[in-house]
């Protein structure tokens, strides 16, 4: 790897999404707005806007990063720029550090916003800090980036690609514990929790926005979170071939 | 030892359970202006991918300025423009060489450079995504060119453009093929054959000739090069 061709990559993707300012817009707005629509649908529940409003600070990185990171993706593969790529002497490392970094700063001022909305305007808490909940976002938006990475690979126009997001988030939000605590559900429903990422990352921001300890299971949690980002990055990087049919 | 620029032996490629190259064998020599010329389909992408490293191959050998092709170092050496220009639309012309000249490690005054060579000056701010098809096609070309490769290899580069703009494109590669650099041009307009020092002329997924403009005339005694290419195809179709 190169750190030149990492750091060009990320300045180039930064680009292109500034040229996109509706995009960007969109970003920083829909997450807010969804919280403050949440805010006011369980208007008569602040226990629960607490219990199902804070964690989720930190999980709209997540969603909307994979949900981005696809698309990007998968115009680099239908465009030939991905191809062009592959045949300079940049590491499949630099594209996907380039695009990680790229994602992990727009996550980051992401992030900062619904925190900043959340924790200080809407009344949500987080008693060990929202700086805490601000971190486990960017590494949400960073396993996001990955699960994005690599699935774009599967998906052969934008349309395919958008509905990965209701095939392989969807399910996760709904298990992770979110709505319903995970040992309430079906067995099968329950085991399979173990095994989705996301399960992870709730538990972490669940962690992180109630009273109590934190305990080992927060270093668990966000082991797994990096171990699941890493396994995504990997399975990504075999997904850019020099070499193609 | 006199190495060719590009050296291919009994290359094979099987693309969707189709034979796409069957066996062909060819030989370009440093510093020309090769041409690979024939109906689309017939192969001329895929012999090009072959030679840039970036094509999957079921058999044969492919060596470029002496090293297999498709290793890194090849990497720095090559350069590769597609048919469809693979340049970045929502970025600006110069946005789209700074990023590849950082790819590729070439320093911001060579952006001038290239910039010049493809006649683009003036442009460098606009979107890529707003530019007519010559121009971006021409961006592509302009970001092969960045790291000053010994060897370019173009899919198409004329294809849809005016008269006036193809013969100024023609003007630039021979001006790189004096500096230096090798070309290896397709196209299926065969009146853009004259304009090569030599002719691969590819049918179905083999090599027909490898000839020059003037053996071609000569031999089939056509003057104009699209007839002569099909006295060639016939006679051969006789000779079977």
């Amino acid at each position: 790897m190169i750190p030149r061709a990492t750091l060009a990559t990320a300045r180039r993707v930064l680009w292109q999404i500034r040229r996109d300012p509706r995009t960007v817009g969109l970003l920083l707005a829909v997450p807010v707005g969804l919280l403050v629509l949440m805010r006011y649908i369980l208007n008569a529940q602040p226990l629960t806007f607490q219990a199902i409003g804070a964690p989720m600070c930190g999980l709209f990185p997540f969603s909307i990063m994979f949900l981005i990171t696809s698309i990007a993706m998968l115009r680099e593969r239908t465009t030939g720029t991905l191809e062009r790529l592959m045949a300079l002497p940049i590491a499949k490392g630099d594209v996907l550090a380039g695009y990680g970094i790229a994602f992990g700063l727009l996550a980051a001022i992401q992030a900062s916003v619904v925190c900043a909305v959340g924790f200080l305007v809407l009344g949500l808490h987080a008693p060990h800090g929202a700086w805490l909940v601000g971190l486990l976002a960017i590494a949400n938006a960073l396993l996001g980036m990955a699960l994005g990475l690599f699935v774009s690979a599967f998906a052969r126009t934008e349309f395919q690609a958008v509905q990965f997001m209701p095939a392989i988030i969807f399910p996760q939000l709904l298990l992770c514990g979110l709505f319903v605590e995970r040992h309430e559900m079906a067995g099968a429903l329950y085991t399979a929790s173990w095994a989705l990422p996301l399960t992870y990352a709730y538990d972490a921001l669940a962690r992180a926005t109630r009273l109590g300890p934190l305990g080992s299971a927060m270093a668990r949690d966000i082991c797994l979170i990096v171990a699941a980002t890493l396994v995504a990055l990997a399975l990504g990087a075999l997904t850019l071939r020099r070499r193609t049919p | 030892m006199d190495s060719a620029a590009i050296e291919i032996e009994d290359l094979r490629v099987v693309r969707g359970g189709r034979p796409v190259l069957e066996g062909v064998s060819l030989r370009v020599d440093h510093d020309t202006v090769t041409g690979l010329l024939g109906p689309s389909g017939c192969g001329k992408t895929t012999l090009m991918r072959a030679v840039v490293g970036v094509q999957i191959v079921a058999g044969g050998v492919v060596t470029v300025l002496g090293e297999p092709a498709g290793t890194a170092e090849l990497r720095r050496r090559v350069g590769y423009v597609t048919q469809a220009p693979s340049v970045y639309g929502d970025l600006s012309v110069s946005e789209n060489l700074r990023y590849f000249a950082a790819v590729v490690g070439a320093g911001l005054q060579r952006i001038g450079e290239v910039i010049e060579v493809v006649r683009l000056s003036g442009r460098e701010h606009q979107v890529v995504g707003s530019l007519s098809g010559g121009e971006r096609s021409r961006v592509s070309l302009a970001t092969a060119l960045l790291n000053k490769p010994r060897l370019l290899v173009l899919d198409e580069p004329t294809v849809g453009l005016d008269p006036v703009l193809r013969a100024e494109l023609w003007a630039t590669f021979h001006e790189l093929a004096a500096a230096g650099t090798t070309l290896l041009i397709s196209s299926h307009v065969m009146d853009e054959a004259s304009e090569c020092d030599v002719l691969l002329l590819m049918r179905d997924g083999a090599l027909l000739e490898h000839t020059t403009p003037e053996r071609l005339r000569g031999e089939t005694g056509e003057q104009d090069l699209g007839r002569a290419f099909l006295s060639v195809i016939e006679r051969r179709a006789g000779g079977s």
